[in-house]
C-alpha cells in the first residue's frame, strides 16, 4: 500500500532530515514511527501526505508515484488518507459538526450521508453533545477526538496520526489509542508517529525507529528501545 | 455541481456573518472605495455643466450703431451664420436690450435711476455671436474685421471682442485645465482606493492561511476552498454598494437644493435619480469587482500546497 525507496530529504541550506530511508507498510498494518524529537517522523508523514516533496528517492501509494504528483490530482489521493494532528489542525470557524461534515462535502456526499454519518463518528468517539461548539470551546482531548471523527468520517485506506497524544493527559492519551486501534481492527491501514514509549510498548504491533533521519530498526512486534 | 455551489454559497455567508469584525473591516474600506469611484462619476459630470455654463457665456458682441436699419443687421446676422466656425448668432434689438436691462435690474434703484436720468433708450442693437471653441473666436473676429472694412462699415458702432478676448482666453484654458486635472486625479484616486482595497482583502485572507492549508490537506478542491472566499468577497461587496448607496441618497437630497443656490441650473438630485442604475452598476461592479478579484489573486498563492 505504501512503499518508500531511498527517500532523503534535505532542508535548505543542509538540514538533513530524512536518510536513504526505505520500509513497505502492507494493507491493515498498524505500524508505529518512533524515535526522539527530530529524528524525522513528522517529515515522514509530511512526505506521505505530499506536503513536502523528497530530494531523493521515490514513495508509492497504491501503486502512484507520490514524488511525480501533479498537483491538480492532489485533492484526489488526500481524500484516501486521514491525517491527524498534533495540533488538531480544526476549521476554527466551523462547528464540530461543520468540520466533519467538510470532508464529506468535499468528496461530493449527499446532505442525507452527511447527516448520517457525522452524527454516528460523533457518538463513536463522544462528541454527540458538542457538535455546535466551535474547536476553541473544546477540550484538547476533546478536540482531538474531533480530528479523528475528521480522519475517519469518509472511511480513509489509510490514517496517518502524528503525535495525537502529544498535546493530551494519559487518560485522553489512551482514550485516543483505543479509538486508533478500533479504527483499525475494522480495516483501516494505521500509521502512528510518537516518541511515547508506553504507548508502543503496550500497541505489541510493528515499529519502524528512526534516528537522526535513518531507520536503525524495522521489528514486527517491537518495542521502545534507544 | 448543483450541490456544491449550493455549499459554497452557504460556506461564503457562514464565513462572512461568523466574522463580524473582519467582514465590517472589508465592508468598511470598500464603501470608501466605492464612494470615491460614485463621486469621481458624479463630479465629472457636474463638473462638465459647469464648464458648458460657463462657455456658454463667452461670445462676441457686435453693437450697431443708431438708427442702423433692421434688415441690413438682419442681412448681418444672415453673412455671420454661414461662416462654418460659429455655433449660433442671436439678435438683440434695442427693446430687447433695454427691457433685458430693466429685467435684470428692476431691484436696483441706483441703476433703475440713472437709467431714467439717461432718458428714452440708451442701448445699441447687437448680434451675440458663439463659436463652436474658444480658437475660433479669432477666425470669426477677423471675418468681421473683412467685413466692416468693406460695405457694413458704416454699420458698426464697436465689436466687443478684443475687449474681451483675454477673458475668453483665460476662461478657455481654465476649463480645459480643470478637464485634464480632474482626469488625473480621478486616476490617481482610484489607483489608491484599489490599493487599498486590495491591500485589505489580503490581509484578511492572510489570516486565514492555515484554514486553506487544512482545507487542502483534507482533500479540497481549489474551487472548494476559492469558492467561498469570492462569495465573501462579493457579499462584502454587494452590503458596500447598498451602504454606498443610501449614503448618496441622503447626501443628494439633502444637498440638492443647496448646490441649485449656488449653481443655477445644476440639480444634483435629478441628475442622481435620472442616472440611478448608471450608478448602481458602476457600485456593484466596483464592490464585487474588487472582492472577487482580490479574494482571488490573495489565494492563488496559498492554494499551492
Amino acid at each position: 500500500m505504501v512503499k518508500l525507496q531511498a527517500v532523503t530529504k534535505i532542508f535548505l541550506p543542509n538540514i538533513l532530515a530524512l536518510e536513504n530511508v526505505s520500509f513497505e507498510i502492507k494493507p491493515k498494518e498498524f505500524v508505529s514511527i518512533a524515535g526522539k524529537s527530530g529524528a524525522g517522523k513528522t517529515t515522514l508523514l509530511r512526505i506521505l501526505l505530499v506536503e513536502e516533496k523528497p530530494t531523493k528517492g521515490r514513495i508509492f501509494f497504491d501503486g502512484q508515484d507520490l514524488s511525480k504528483i501533479e498537483l491538480a490530482r492532489l485533492p484526489q489521493l488526500r481524500r484516501k488518507i486521514g491525517a491527524v494532528f498534533q495540533d488538531y489542525k480544526l476549521l476554527p470557524s466551523k462547528t464540530t459538526y461543520e468540520n466533519i461534515a467538510y470532508v464529506m462535502e468535499v468528496i461530493g456526499a449527499t446532505e442525507e450521508e452527511i447527516a448520517r454519518d457525522v452524527n454516528q463518528v460523533l457518538e463513536i468517539v463522544g462528541l454527540e453533545r458538542r457538535t455546535k461548539n466551535f474547536p476553541a470551546e473544546l477540550s484538547a482531548g476533546e478536540r482531538q477526538r474531533a480530528a479523528i471523527a475528521r480522519a475517519l468520517i469518509h472511511r480513509p485506506d489509510v490514517i496517518l496520526a502524528d503525535e495525537p497524544t502529544g498535546n493530551l493527559d494519559p487518560y485522553n492519551a489512551l482514550d485516543i489509542i483505543r479509538l486508533l486501534l478500533k479504527i483499525h481492527e475494522l480495516g483501516t491501514t494505521v500509521i502512528l508517529a510518537t516518541h511515547n514509549k508506553e504507548i508502543i510498548n503496550s500497541l505489541g504491533k510493528r515499529v519502524i525507529t528512526l534516528e537522526e533521519g535513518r531507520v536503525i530498526r524495522d521489528e514486527e512486534r517491537g518495542r521502545f528501545v534507544f | 455541481m448543483f450541490t456544491s455551489i449550493k455549499r459554497i454559497l452557504k460556506s461564503g455567508w457562514l464565513s462572512f456573518s461568523r466574522d463580524g469584525g473582519l467582514a465590517a473591516a472589508t465592508c468598511f474600506i470598500m464603501v470608501m472605495t466605492i464612494f470615491l469611484t460614485t463621486s469621481l462619476f458624479l463630479s465629472r459630470d457636474v463638473g462638465q455643466f459647469l464648464i458648458s455654463t460657463i462657455q456658454e457665456k463667452a461670445d462676441i458682441s457686435v453693437y450697431f450703431k443708431e438708427g442702423a436699419p433692421e434688415e441690413d443687421i438682419l442681412k448681418v446676422k444672415e453673412e455671420i451664420s454661414e461662416i462654418p466656425e460659429v455655433k449660433s448668432v442671436k439678435y438683440v434689438s434695442k427693446s430687447e436690450a433695454l427691457e433685458s436691462f430693466v429685467q435684470r435690474h428692476k431691484d436696483d434703484p441706483v441703476l433703475m435711476e440713472s437709467l431714467e436720468e439717461v432718458g428714452g433708450n440708451p442701448f445699441l442693437a447687437a448680434l451675440n455671436i458663439r463659436s463652436f471653441e474658444a480658437s475660433q473666436y479669432q477666425a470669426v473676429a477677423n471675418f468681421l474685421d473683412d467685413t466692416l472694412s468693406s460695405s457694413l462699415k458704416d454699420l458698426v458702432e464697436k465689436v466687443d471682442y478684443y475687449q474681451r478676448k483675454p477673458v475668453i482666453e483665460r476662461i478657455f484654458a481654465l476649463t480645459s485645465g480643470m478637464g485634464k486635472a480632474g482626469i488625473s486625479l480621478s486616476i490617481v484616486l482610484a489607483i489608491v482606493a484599489i490599493l487599498v482595497a486590495f491591500n485589505t482583502i489580503r490581509l484578511a485572507i492572510l489570516n486565514q492561511k492555515e484554514e486553506i492549508k487544512v482545507q487542502r490537506l483534507v482533500g479540497a478542491s481549489n474551487w472548494f476552498i476559492r469558492g467561498p472566499f469570492l462569495v465573501q468577497g462579493a457579499i462584502s461587496g454587494i452590503f458596500a454598494t447598498i451602504i454606498c448607496l443610501l449614503i448618496f441618497t441622503l447626501i443628494c437630497w439633502f444637498l440638492s437644493p443647496k448646490i441649485e443656490i449656488l449653481f443655477s441650473g445644476l440639480n444634483v438630485w435629478r441628475y442622481f435619480t435620472g442616472n440611478f442604475f448608471t450608478i448602481i452598476l458602476i457600485q456593484l461592479v466596483t464592490g464585487i469587482g474588487l472582492g472577487v478579484i482580490s479574494s482571488t489573486i490573495a489565494i492563488r498563492k496559498y492554494l499551492k500546497v
